[in-house]
């Protein structure tokens, strides 16, 4: 520990309570059942998890080092962790060498404020916007929309969630949820120029989108952008896309004005080598999804003149605290976790509240954003949200232990009541002190160590269709394993099918 | 404190508060790889094939016959500024060059675009533009329905690793592997949505 450390660190605050999108107004097992309800959704979102779910088998398998990659994609990522601070400051002074203009925000509110007061600037009353995960999270739509500032989804499928007034089912694939009589509906509705006789073929209904952005992109001065990596050594962004609508907003206006999270950096230029066979594989299923742009700064001739770019905080310095939290911050956002994951397949995207739904959303979300158990905050039911089948850890290209780390938090939030940060910082400071290695092993053992539940060893407070099984039945988790031996081992695997089964039955 | 400092110090705070060990990555993925021409070149065919775009073959002598092949009967091309102008000579519709002077609204009168391109991944299907005088500004190879892209196959490598590896990351680069599409409508593939259309790949094995 440096010297210049004194004192005990102060604990990053979470994501403000109720800007944006890191919380449901319900508890996910009410949100769930709603959700359970709706037949038509589940089974358009089945048949699509299903399909995706093949061909990222197929991709994966293809490849004889899929392993050595995700163990690079891992290790870089946690690299970046560990790094951090000297690779956002890297990161920035060569994105401003190169003309950009790079801005820092504590949390949603001051990002929205910055981009709103960029896009005025301009003297813009509408923006373009690409598919961008940040940019929901903090609810820009809303604060630009307050400000009189009309934003336009160009993905197809942020589109028909937008003209729907409705809200995104799945990361890749927003829209999953309707099929296509009912976009047909949303676009005669809500579409300006639409015509009228638009019937349902999804060739029809894509042509009736490009026709309706392609004035759009002609003529809009600004543009807003998420980033699915930032290169720390060279600065550059990418974007990986399939339409071509992101390779439009990051090329036609005058403006750019991304988005995106700190901890999206990867270290050097290099690296890309890794993610861009990780990501689109693990993603769509594709070998190489059809557009991936990359750009530095500003080009003289080529795309924007103007080039800013909001560095977002927002919970993120608040889950680097937590040693074993912090491994959410790896996620690239692929979505493999949630086509794999038995019960977001059932209850859909919407049922977590929150930008960030599945597997992923279950730990990266309360962590974000807390578990206020004083304001009955529907996210402390979140790492409830599944059934440690452990499936996501399997698919995960950067190899979150998302099991381990819901059992973990489901132990903060049982063992505390409240999970905050100030409550991690405490327990950290005393032994950081000591013997900051100590410390490390200390927590990652004791991940480890825990067993399901709660202090009593046993599984309680499953959302339906699972609760099914633990109120017939509660799991014991034997003390003396770590969870993942009891989780490897035959009682545990049989414990856990059968608990399957008879929520299966259960749910039918 | 400005947003910069507090964001960055609490970075640091939380770091501190559990400090994570050095971490080395390991590369033992797979990089470097070489395969013969017509190996390379049959990957390449097969990827680009599943992704519906269409593949021709053909020799440097060839060259301006075969992009007269692959762009049709269209009526007006846009070509970069510092594209082989004998590449175009067999062309019988217009051809105009890109600027950045030209508002890039005339691109939508276009019909066709050609460009040289700077590297390709072949087990991806995957062409690589960087901008370059022979490949144009990003807008030129996008606005445009049609394009028709000439690969050398002596720049076409095997797998990821050897393509970014040749990349300038200074340049602006669009990695393209076939045309747009999307998938967002009950998982129905539908291409052409905001890029080209068509993506016609012309590679010249003796180049
Ligand atoms: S947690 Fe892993 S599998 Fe899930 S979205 Fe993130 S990177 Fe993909």
């Amino acid at each position: 520990m440096s010297s210049a450390f004194l004192g005990i660190p102060t604990p990053p605050p979470r994501a403000p309570y109720a800007t944006g999108h890191l919380r449901g107004d319900q508890s996910f097992p009410d949100a769930a059942h709603t959700a359970l309800d709706n037949t038509q959704q589940r089974r358009n979102l089945g048949k699509a998890t299903a399909t995706i779910r093949g061909k990222r088998d197929r991709m994966a398998d293809e490849l004889p080092d899929w392993e050595e990659l995700r163990s690079a994609g891992a290790a870089l990522k946690a690299d970046v962790l560990a790094r951090l601070p000297e690779l956002l400051e890297r990161f920035e002074r060569e994105v401003t060498e190169r003309g950009g203009v790079v801005h820092w925000a504590r949390d949603a509110d001051e990002a929205n404020e910055i981009v709103t007061r960029l896009v005025a600037e301009k003297g813009s009353d509408e923006v373009l916007k690409v598919k961008s995960m940040a940019t929901q999270e903090i609810g820009l739509n809303e604060h630009l929309e307050s400000a009189g500032i009309a934003p336009v989804e160009t993905d197809l499928a942020e589109l028909i969630v937008q003209l729907g007034a409705d809200r995104p089912s799945h990361i890749l694939v927003p829209a999953i949820h309707r099929n296509r009589a009912e976009i047909r509906d949303i676009f005669l509705r809500e579409m300006p120029g639409v015509d009228p006789n638009l019937d349902d073929d999804p060739v029809r209904l894509a042509e009736e989108a490009r026709k309706y952005l392609r004035s759009k992109f002609m003529s809009t001065r600004v543009a807003i952008s998420g980033a699915n990596f930032g290169v720390a050594d060279t600065g550059t962004l990418s974007v990986v896309e399939s339409e071509g609508n992101g390779r439009m907003c990051l090329t036609m206006p005058e403006t750019l004005i991304t988005v995106m999270g700190i901890e999206k950096l990867v270290p050097s230029f290099t690296d890309l080598e890794v993610f861009l066979q990780l990501l689109p594989r693990s993603s769509t299923g594709e070998r190489m999804n059809p557009y991936t742009s990359m750009w530095t700064g500003v080009t003289e001739g080529d795309g924007p003149g103007e080039f800013h770019l909001v560095l977002l905080d927002n919970g993120r310095s608040a889950t680097l605290a937590d040693g074993v939290g912090r491994e959410a911050l790896q996620c690239i956002r692929c979505s493999a976790c949630l086509n794999v994951c038995p019960v977001y397949e059932r209850t859909g995207g919407k049922a977590y509240g929150s930008t960030y739904p599945g597997p992923i959303g279950a730990v990266l979300t309360p962590q974000l954003a807390g578990m206020h158990e004083s304001r009955d905050d529907p996210n402390a039911s979140l790492p409830y949200a599944s059934s440690l089948c452990g499936a996501c850890y399997d698919v995960c290209p950067v190899k979150i232990d998302i099991p381990s780390l819901l059992v973990e938090l489901r132990h903060q939030h049982v063992e505390q009541s409240r999970y905050t940060a100030e409550a991690a910082m405490m327990r950290a400071s005393s032994l950081a002190m000591s013997s900051a290695k100590r410390f490390t092993k200390a927590q990652r053992a004791s991940r480890l160590g825990r067993v399901l539940g709660g202090a009593d060893g046993r599984i309680s407070a499953l959302p339906p269709p699972l609760n099914a099984w633990t109120s017939a039945r509660d799991l014991p988790a034997p003390p003396k394993r770590t969870f993942r031996e009891w989780w490897d081992s035959e009682d545990g695997r049989e414990a856990v099918r059968a608990a399957r089964r008879e929520a299966e039955r259960g749910e039918s | 404190m400005n947003a910069r400092d507090v964001v960055l110090g609490r970075v640091r705070d939380a770091l501190a508060a559990a400090p994570p060990e050095p971490v080395t990555v390991p590369r033992d993925y797979r990089g470097r790889r070489e395969l013969p021409d017509e190996q390379r070149m049959e990957l390449l065919v097969d990827r680009l094939g599943e992704y519906r775009a269409d593949v021709y073959r053909c020799s440097v002598a060839e060259t301006a016959a075969t992009v007269a092949e692959a762009l049709g009967d269209v009526r007006l091309v846009a070509v970069p500024g510092g594209l082989d102008g004998s590449w175009t000579e067999e062309l019988t519709g217009r051809v105009e060059v890109d600027s950045a002077e030209l508002p890039v609204r005339w691109l939508e009168d276009v019909d066709g675009v050609v460009t040289s391109s700077a590297v390709t991944c072949a087990e991806t299907g995957t062409v690589f533009l960087d901008a370059s005088a022979d490949q144009g500004r990003r807008a030129l190879t996008l606005v445009p329905d049609l394009h028709v892209c000439v690969v050398d196959l002596s720049s076409v490598v095997v797998g990821v690793p050897e393509a970014v590896g040749r990349l300038d990351p200074v340049r602006p680069t669009t990695m393209i592997s076939g045309p747009s599409a999307t998938s967002d409508i009950e998982l129905d593939r539908v291409e052409g949505v905001h890029g080209p259309r068509t993506l016609r790949v012309v590679v010249r094995v003796d180049g």
